[in-house]
């Protein structure tokens, strides 16, 4: 628990010094506030890039025919996609929040780990930019899937899979940081009164996914670890001339894979429950059943992971097991979103920016958990497994899941960031274009999918060509949406409306009933009192 | 303003939906919803997704629907005033129970669906192995010694930057399988690089060929026609140019197709015995080097720098005739350079081999015959 005494006793009554000027401000800062404002950039500068990769692949698949790119790069493009995305953007984004919002939500001073914080954001310009540079080497980038099943990624990958495999271990380790600091935090230094059961639900997903990334990382770092020592030291974990087993590569990296969808998708769930409520006006309904929901979720999440791999030859017995556990995940996400609903009946709603998301959110969530539900079906996954349906089905959970939380959290805590308003009608005008183009771009997937076009294929025949035209209409119409976001961000930054402490007429929580908009450098330098 | 757009924006969702479904269950099209297909299993398949669809239409229009109304009418810009209820164990017992008894439903059939699937070992008529090869299959009719390799169809290969028009583009094979209707056909899948998926939405076969183990499948086709599939795995450069022709057709038809594969590779073996000429080993040797190498080294045998060695000027070309034969024949170990023994036969090594040395900007001078070949294996 917090106490004030030992801190004061360290630092005296110069408390309120205000960050260091330059340069360096950014690069030795170990306050929580610089950093999360560090991860939150790093993630948008990785948005754009790993959209413009994403442009490349809709440019290509515009029309059936080779036109602007050779097989060989499409597969680096989309390998490259899915590593940014999910490693650069995503993860980053939610480690971002965290680092914000988590010390002001629980009345914290700060992280607790703070020079391990500093580090483990700068671990990550440095895995990036590594990453990234494969693409001007010799060979190429990555371009065996974001999955890197072996023997792919093994015997037949070019020589710059070796920076692939450091810079994931590099992202690994700060993942890793990440999660002790957030843990560490949560649990020593809530305020006093702050019981877990009082926790906000941001900060209650944060910690359970903080746990499945401390869990799940290590698995990563050791599937790497065996694609190295495959490639370079003579064993044969993943080839099966030499006593390995290249199925196996599959159970280890889906052992940490379908964890990691849940870390991308778990603080999206505290983000929608802090929202929901602002704007409704009524309490969030159901908190408990939320807090056991979501660890229901995640330890479901470490016993599901073969249900990617259905069509790879595996006991009858096991895909029965695997089916039956993949579909009871349903009934712990379907009550989030009842109790969603449910919070929203008989409220007294107002639409602002961040309700729209939010609501956008819910509903096309819920979308991409429909068809989730019907991938977990192992026969009929026969028919849906590596097609446009599965491309479908991702995107609607992790962009208008994912992507659409953490836009969400932006608009509803940057007023209390910057203390400026951001502008109300650029915000409508970008959830609409957004929302319209990311339907366009994403549902006629499931059609092309269902009609049998298979996954990461850089063309197609003529019977897919009307939708995969559709698609990468909306595919550019959101890539743009998302330039137009970058300035409304700057916009809001610069300057903008004053905002109230409070922010939202409805906003409860510490962040917003006991600090100013901005708020300080250091808050919380004494413990606030908690109702 | 908004309000009214939202409302719409989820009419549109939810009729969009239920209209393109309900439209393709109707007609069958091909192009919105997934196969029938022709086989028992395909169709239960069919019915199971329809199931599971239909049950997901109807979750969302009520909970989309209690949302909307939710949005219509318990909004502030009407004067309402937040209740404050915010917990009720009895209604979350029964929001986790219900889905949880919908599920029930849907595992029942699922589970007799995918036991079904899964018998591929009793009471097979005829077993086909599939071994999936960078970036072709080989199809070998285990008990019929007839054997040969399918790869992507020149007629696709040509019009590859415009192909408006083409019929069946990327969906057309140089060799299709033959099946015979009305038998069950056990598939063996193996691969003899990296993992690959034998995939024909038609059949309901969808199964990964992965290297150094075996698995299976079955399929029984009811109707005679010509079915079409990709693989489903990413395996490399070429992943979206390996498609699948099966062509199923009556019994009949099916021994007669047999007798003449078996007449091919009597002549093909007894064209090994003769001498060729230079001229005609470097005809053909094009060919086979346009089919089977270009993919990884180049047209123009150039390569792909840091990931395929270039033909033009390589030292090994250049060299020995033997280790050239050598590593084409047996392949090199712990590299995406396969063992061709298994995929050409001795005339087509030969005349690669030939080729190699004597185009692509290499002038070595030498021919090899196919008794050299023979001689290597």
């Amino acid at each position: 628990m917090y106490t004030e005494t030992t801190h004061d006793a360290a630092h005296g009554e110069h408390h309120d010094h205000g960050p260091a000027k330059g340069l360096m401000r950014w690069v030795t800062t170990t306050n929580h506030k610089d950093i999360g404002t560090l991860y939150l950039w790093l993630a948008f500068i990785m948005l754009l890039y790993g959209g413009s990769m994403a442009m490349i692949i809709r440019l290509e698949l515009f029309q059936p025919g080779l036109q602007w790119v050779e097989p060989h790069f499409f597969n680096q493009m989309t390998t490259m996609h899915g590593l940014v995305m999910v490693f650069g953007a995503i993860m980053p984004a939610f480690v971002g929040l965290a680092n914000w919002l988590v010390p002001i939500m629980i009345g914290a001073p700060d992280m607790a780990l703070p020079r391990m914080n500093n580090w483990s954001f700068w671990i990550l310009p440095f895995a990036f930019t590594m990453l990234a540079s494969t693409t001007f080497m010799e060979g190429g980038a990555p371009a065996f899937g974001w999955t890197f099943y072996a023997p792919l990624s093994t015997t037949f990958a070019p020589d710059t899979t070796d920076f692939f495999i450091f810079a994931v271990h590099l992202m690994g380790i700060s993942s890793v940081m990440g999660a002790i600091n957030i843990i560490a935090t949560i649990l020593n230094m809530r305020a006093p009164g702050m019981t877990l059961m009082k926790m906000p639900l941001f900060v209650w997903t944060w910690l359970i996914t903080a746990y499945l990334l401390i869990a799940v990382m290590p698995v990563l770092a050791g599937a790497v670890t065996m694609m190295l020592t495959d490639r370079h030291f003579g064993t044969s974990f993943f080839d099966a001339a030499g006593g390995g087993d290249p199925v196996m590569f599959q159970h280890v990296f889906w052992f940490f894979g379908h964890p990691e969808v849940y870390i991308m998708i778990l603080p999206a769930f505290g983000v929608i429950s802090a929202i929901i409520p602002t704007f409704a006006r009524k309490p969030l309904f159901g908190y408990s059943s939320m807090v056991y929901a979501t660890a229901s979720i995640a330890i479901l999440s470490f016993m599901v992971w073969a249900h990617h791999m259905f069509t790879v030859g595996m006991p009858v017995a096991g895909e029965l097991y695997f089916m039956y556990a993949t579909i009871l995940i349903s009934v712990p996400t379907g009550v989030k979103v009842f109790n969603w609903v449910t919070t929203m009946w008989k409220g007294s709603m107002t639409f602002e920016t961040p309700m729209l998301w939010a609501l956008g959110f819910i509903v096309m969530f819920t979308i991409g958990g429909f068809s989730g539900l019907m991938l977990g079906v192992a026969p009929v996954d026969t028919q849906y497994h590596d097609t446009y349906f599965v491309v479908a089905h991702f995107h609607y959970v992790l962009v208008t899941g994912a992507l659409y939380s953490i836009i969400a959290a932006f608009y509803y805590w940057v007023p209390k960031w910057t203390g400026h308003m951001y502008d109300e009608k650029l915000g409508k005008i970008h959830f609409w274009w957004s929302t319209i183009a990311v339907n366009v771009l994403f549902f006629p997937q499931h059609f092309v999918g269902l009609a049998g076009m298979p996954r990461r294929i850089p063309d197609y025949s003529l019977q897919f060509a009307e939708f995969n035209a559709i698609s990468s209409i909306g595919g550019f119409a959101f890539g743009l949406a998302q330039v137009f976001f970058l300035y409304i961000v700057i916009k809001t930054i610069r300057g903008g409306e004053k905002a109230t402490a409070q922010v939202w007429e409805g906003a409860t929580g510490l962040e917003f009933e006991q600090l100013p908009s901005p708020p300080p450098y250091h808050s919380f330098t004494e413990a606030p009192p908690v109702r | 303003m908004i309000f009214n757009k939202l409302s719409r924006r989820f009419l549109v969702v939810v009729t969009g939906l239920v209209s393109m479904f309900s439209m393709s269950a109707a007609r069958a099209e091909y192009e919105l919803n997934m196969t029938q297909g022709v086989t028992p299993i395909s169709q239960d398949i069919y019915s199971l997704h329809m199931l599971v669809f239909w049950i997901c239409v109807v979750i969302g229009v009520v909970v989309f629907g209690a949302m909307a109304w939710s949005i219509l009418h318990h909004r502030k810009s009407k004067g309402a005033v937040a209740a404050n209820f915010h917990e009720s164990t009895t209604i979350e017992i029964v929001w986790t129970v219900v889905p949880l008894l919908i599920l029930i439903g849907i595992a029942i059939p699922a589970t007799g669906t995918l036991l079904d699937l899964e018998d591929a070992k009793t009471n097979a008529d005829i077993t086909l192995q599939v071994t999936g090869i960078q970036w072709k299959w080989k199809y070998t009719y285990v008990d019929e010694d007839v054997s040969f390799i399918s790869s992507l169809a020149q007629s696709s290969r040509d019009v590859m930057s415009d192909p408006t028009g083409n019929e069946n583009y990327l969906l057309e094979v140089d060799e299709p399988v033959v099946l015979p209707i009305n038998k069950k056909i056990r598939f063996l899948f193996h691969s003899s690089d990296v993992i690959h998926a034998w995939w024909v939405p038609e059949l309901a076969v969808k199964q990964d060929s992965v290297p150094g183990f075996i698995n299976d499948s079955w399929a029984t086709i009811e109707e005679p026609g010509i079915y079409r599939g990709q693989c489903a795995e990413l395996c490399g450069k070429d992943h979206g140019f390996m498609p699948i022709v099966v062509n199923a057709v009556s019994e009949a038809e099916y021994e007669q197709w047999l007798v003449s594969k078996k007449e091919e590779a009597a002549a093909a073996a007894a064209s090994a015995e003769q001498e060729w000429s230079m001229k005609d080993l470097l005809a053909r040797g094009e060919t086979v080097y346009q089919a089977n190498c270009s993919a990884c080294h180049g047209p123009t045998g150039a390569g792909i720098p840091g990931a395929f060695p270039a033909m033009t000027g390589s030292p090994l070309v250049l060299g020995d005739a033997a280790g050239h034969i050598d590593v084409v024949v047996n392949g090199k170990a712990g590299t995406a350079m396969a063992a061709f023994k298994g995929q050409l036969n001795d005339v087509d090594l030969a005349a690669v081999v030939t080729y190699e040395r004597n185009a692509l900007g290499n002038s070595v001078g030498d021919m090899v015959q196919p008794s050299a070949i023979k001689n290597a294996r």
